[in-house]
């Protein structure tokens, strides 16, 4: 027998949205597939890598293993509510702190979750926070330093770095 | 040169892959898409008798099943030995051997429609255990099925018996590594489609695209033209994705009955079944020297696990003594190693192919000869180190040599004059070094065409298209080629893209493997950009009306030498070339020198145009209550020729220490007797996280390679090789135990050190 379908409420990365869901679906399979917010990454689909790291109310959350009907009603962010304006993602790209960047969405979430609590997290409570996350590329050290920097409110070590420039406006010169 | 070159600074592209806007292979969502699932063999060698799909293809949302009747071809990475099928055909050799296939409306119906197949299975003696492999012949995994071996190599250079004889000291050791997996936390992923005109594409997590057309071809019968891959970047690799797997083809003949899109997309426990993880090893080596610390002989007999299947076992087994002969030599060397099939998940290359188990036993076996010829360890390895411009015992070729800068350097930063032997019991540092290769000059195919080709297309809006055939992993070779287009022409960054391993877009590269990529794709590259280079040059210089030699390329502009108030902006200078030569666009390539190698059978495996050269030192804490093994600091230097991106090269070394480090201590690939994973997944099969690494501290040598682009080298597999000895030979320092089985984990540890009390 087919599962009926329920019909869900949430709010994800600012907007109310109403989607049809099976009682027996993740919020992992929902952000994926149902809402094509792909930034979210299936690495396991049992709760051991922390790539499906969202925050569900502000705390992070691991999307596999939350069954998609318990988030009625509440607020779940993804990685795609981040820019690469945001001070976080922008110490992430100065220290070098992914290479596949795989993990990195979840990575980055649950370092949202952590700032948002510390401001000023020590580089224990830090690994302590993201060892939830695995990371198969980098031997963790530039993503325990990016978070530290962004915790200190510094870009990174590379702050004379300018930021990539935002799309100019530009007129087309006169024939 | 504009100056982009050898900066460290941002990743760059990380930007788009960390935000989700980056498109992994399972991000990609094709209309009236099907899902696949693998119905897989539950004993580790069975006849298939009987396979009635009836069941499952009744069940609502079922579009199709195949068996291995429906794909009888062989398939394999080596043109010589394959000896896979996409499904099995008549025998399943391992635990995890695709047996039929499903195709459904979702992944749900399609792992319920493979519970309701019905297989029949003969179940046929096994040889799950190595030992079983060797001891009883007549179970016949071989090739010829009179025995189990899949590969045997036995090489000489010199007299090994008449310089041991004459040693004064000569030592033997035997080691055991029991296999580790890849683990790229992106699994595997394949999607297949076939358009109205025939055309069929496959999108697949592969570092292999360019093999990965020819077996489809071969396999599905089909006009290699009638088939395009593509490659999405990989959310990591590590040697992982470096063949052909069974459901790519698959996904395909799926794809093809159907006509819809089929995905396939690997469990977590599916990835431990494919595996082509590490080989187990077991290692005997004796190494004799003289009192003054010469290496007169080394002896090394190998047998090696290979799994079910030969995967690129040819390679596997020459690597596991072809590589041994830099950066530290002897005066002669005999290696013998044989690869035996065994009924388990197929083994391949991982990070280090080959080499990372000898060298394991080579650098612990340098260790306990310096101590009892009351030596340095450092010191002896200066005094047998190969020389830069020179020849190895088995003939390869040997350019820029950075080793002893390499050693130099982690015995400064780690304190180890000062600290060795001096930290008290429980405390120690150990040193290895190494060696790797930059490619091959072997490619998997015999042919006389590029190994490596990159195509530039020149817009006028200023913007440069890099197409290129090589697989981004994570690697960053995306960023490595669009900066040195960037570099060499002037423009900014962000005016040159780069489209990636698409068979149809992009001129031939073999693959993301044996630490080519910067080699060759970055020569390829090189020469391609050059040519625009030179014709940006004779148009900027025809119009100023000055001699070409007087025109040169800053950032932004072309300049004139002596008048720089004439410069000519990047993009001006592109129209100009334009409107002179016609449309712009250059192809490059790049082949190795002819002739690499010794002048014996397989003195071609192992030949590389450039070796990089790594050392380390390991410092370990050892709790003697809990036989924990603490790894507090590794130092690590690298010889990558020149580091063109910094902190990729940085993130190289960084995350070779780790993976390294990994092996040492806790990761192992263990298989129970029955053929089954002790625990595929990554609660039981432990990867470190953030609360389990060293601190490393990672530094770049640059010797300056004669022949790589603008001097570089390879950087992500060769300072892997020396993590593992290092922490060996640390734990010595530590404790005073010798380690002979990988990994060094608490229980070893605790009974090695009770021996040590009894003893």
């Amino acid at each position: 027998m087919p599962e009926a379908l329920v019909t869900l409420s949430l709010r994800v990365n600012g907007d109310d949205v109403r989607v049809a869901v099976r009682p027996s679906q993740t919020l992992l399979e929902v952000l994926r597939v149902g809402l094509e917010l792909t930034g979210t990454k299936q690495g396991c689909d049992k709760g051991d890598c922390g790539a499906c790291t969202v925050l569900l109310d502000g705390e992070p959350v691991l999307a596999c293993l939350t069954l998609a009907v318990t988030c009625e009603g509440r607020v779940v962010q993804t990685v795609e509510s981040l820019t690469r304006e945001d001070p976080l993602v922008d110490a992430f790209d100065c220290h070098g702190a992914g290479q596949c960047g795989f993990c990195t969405p979840g990575m980055l979430m649950t370092a949202k979750g952590l700032l948002a609590k510390h401001g000023r997290p020590s580089r224990e409570t830090i690994k302590q926070a993201i060892s939830g996350n695995l990371c198969r590329c980098t031997g963790y050290g530039p993503i325990v330093e990016a978070i530290a920097a962004a915790g200190e409110g510094r870009r990174g070590k590379k702050d004379e770095e300018p930021l990539p420039a935002p799309l100019p406006s530009w007129e087309a010169p006169k024939p | 040169m504009s100056g982009l070159i050898g900066k460290a600074g941002r990743r760059g592209d990380l930007v788009q892959r960390a935000l989700g806007s980056t498109r992994f292979t399972d991000d990609l969502h094709l209309p009236r898409m099907l899902h696949g699932k693998t119905l897989r063999c539950p004993h580790p060698h069975a006849r298939i008798a009987r396979v009635d799909a009836s069941k499952a293809l009744a069940m609502p949302g079922v579009a199709a099943v195949i068996t291995g009747k429906d794909l009888p071809e062989r398939f394999g990475i080596i043109p010589w030995t394959p000896d896979e099928h996409p499904l099995a055909l008549e025998i399943a050799r391992f635990v995890g051997d695709g047996v039929a296939a499903v195709a459904a409306a979702d992944e749900r119906t399609a792992a319920k429609a493979c519970e309701a197949i019905e297989v029949v299975y003969e179940v046929l003696p096994s040889a799950v255990e190595l030992d079983t492999a060797i001891t009883k012949p007549e179970i016949g995994l071989g090739a010829k099925r009179q025995d189990n071996v899949s590969k045997a190599v036995d090489l000489a250079f010199g007299d090994v018996d008449a310089e041991l004889a004459a040693s004064e000291v000569v030592l033997e050791g035997d080691f055991h590594f029991e296999g580790t997996a890849h683990v790229p936390i992106e699994p595997h992923c394949a999607i297949a489609q076939v358009d109205a005109a025939g055309l069929l594409t496959v999108w697949s997590t592969t570092q292999v695209p360019h093999y990965l057309h020819r077996e489809l071809s071969r396999v599905l019968r089909l006009s290699p033209a009638r088939i395009r891959v593509i490659q999405p970047p990989l959310g990591g690799a590590f040697g992982g994705k470096s063949e052909p797997f069974g459901h790519e083809f698959t996904a395909a003949k799926l794809a093809m009955i159907t006509g819809r899109p089929v995905k396939f997309l690997m469990t977590r426990e599916e990835e431990f079944y494919l595996h082509r993880g590490r080989h187990p090893m077991r290692l005997s080596f004796k190494v004799g020297a003289r009192a003054d610390g010469t290496l007169t002989g080394i002896d090394a007999r190998t047998q090696i696990d290979g799994g079910a299947y030969s995967s690129f076992g040819l390679v596997t087994t020459y690597y596991s003594g072809q590589l041994l002969t830099l950066p530290t030599t002897a005066k002669s060397y005999r290696f013998s190693s044989t690869r035996y099939f065994t009924n388990k998940p197929p083994c391949g290359p991982k990070r280090g192919h080959g080499s990372v188990q000898p060298r394991f036993a080579f650098e612990v076996m340098l260790d306990r000869l310096a101590e009892r010829l009351k030596l340095d360890p450092i010191e002896l390895r200066r005094r047998n180190a190969v020389a830069a411009d020179s020849k190895t015992i088995n003939g390869m070729r040997v350019t820029s040599n950075g080793n002893l800068e390499c050693l130099a350097k982690v015995e400064a930063a780690s304190g180890w004059k000062e600290r060795r032997g001096k930290l008290g019991f429980g405390r120690g540092l150990g040193v290895a070094s190494s060696a790797y290769i930059s490619g091959t000059n072997y490619p998997i195919y015999p042919n006389e065409m590029a190994q490596s080709a990159v195509q530039l297309k020149v817009d006028r809006s200023g913007v440069v298209t890099v197409f290129n055939g090589a697989s981004e992993l994570g690697q960053g070779t995306d960023m490595l080629l669009a900066t040195i287009v960037a570099d060499e022409l002037g423009l900014p960054l962000d005016c040159v893209r780069v489209v990636s391993a698409d068979t149809d877009l992009c001129p031939v590269d073999l693959g993301a493997y044996s630490s080519r990529g910067t080699f060759m794709n970055g020569n390829a590259c090189l020469a391609a950009a050059r040519q625009v280079k030179a014709k940006l040059i004779a148009a900027v210089a025809a119009k100023l009306e000055v001699p070409e030699d007087a025109v040169f390329v800053t950032r932004g502009a072309l300049c004139v030498k002596g008048r720089e108030g004439d410069a000519v902006p990047v993009d001006e200078a592109i129209k100009l070339a334009e409107a002179r030569f016609g449309a712009l666009g250059a192809v490059g390539s790049y082949k190795t020198p002819p002739k690499l190698g010794g002048e014996y059978r397989g003195g071609t495996i192992g030949a590389s145009p450039a070796y990089s050269f790594s050392a380390h030192v390991a410092e370990v804490q050892v709790d003697v209550e809990t036989g924990v093994v603490d790894v507090v600091n590794v130092w690590c230097a690298h010889d990558c020729g020149k580091a063109l991106l910094p902190t990729q090269v940085i993130g190289q070394l960084d995350g070779s220490v780790y993976m390294g480090v990994a092996e040492a201590i806790f990761e192992e690939h263990l298989i129970s007797p029955s053929g089954l994973h002790r625990g595929p997944n990554l609660l039981d099969y432990r990867i470190p996280t953030s609360l389990d690494v060293p601190a490393i501290h990672s530094m770049i040598v640059e010797s300056m390679d004669p022949e790589g682009p603008l001097g570089a080298k390879e950087a992500g597999e060769g300072p892997l090789h020396s993590s593992i000895p290092a922490v060996a030979n640390a734990i010595y320092d530590a404790v005073g135990i010798r380690l002979s089985r990988l990994p060094f984990s608490p229980g070893r540890v605790l009974e090695a050190l009770q021996q040590r009390g009894r003893g």
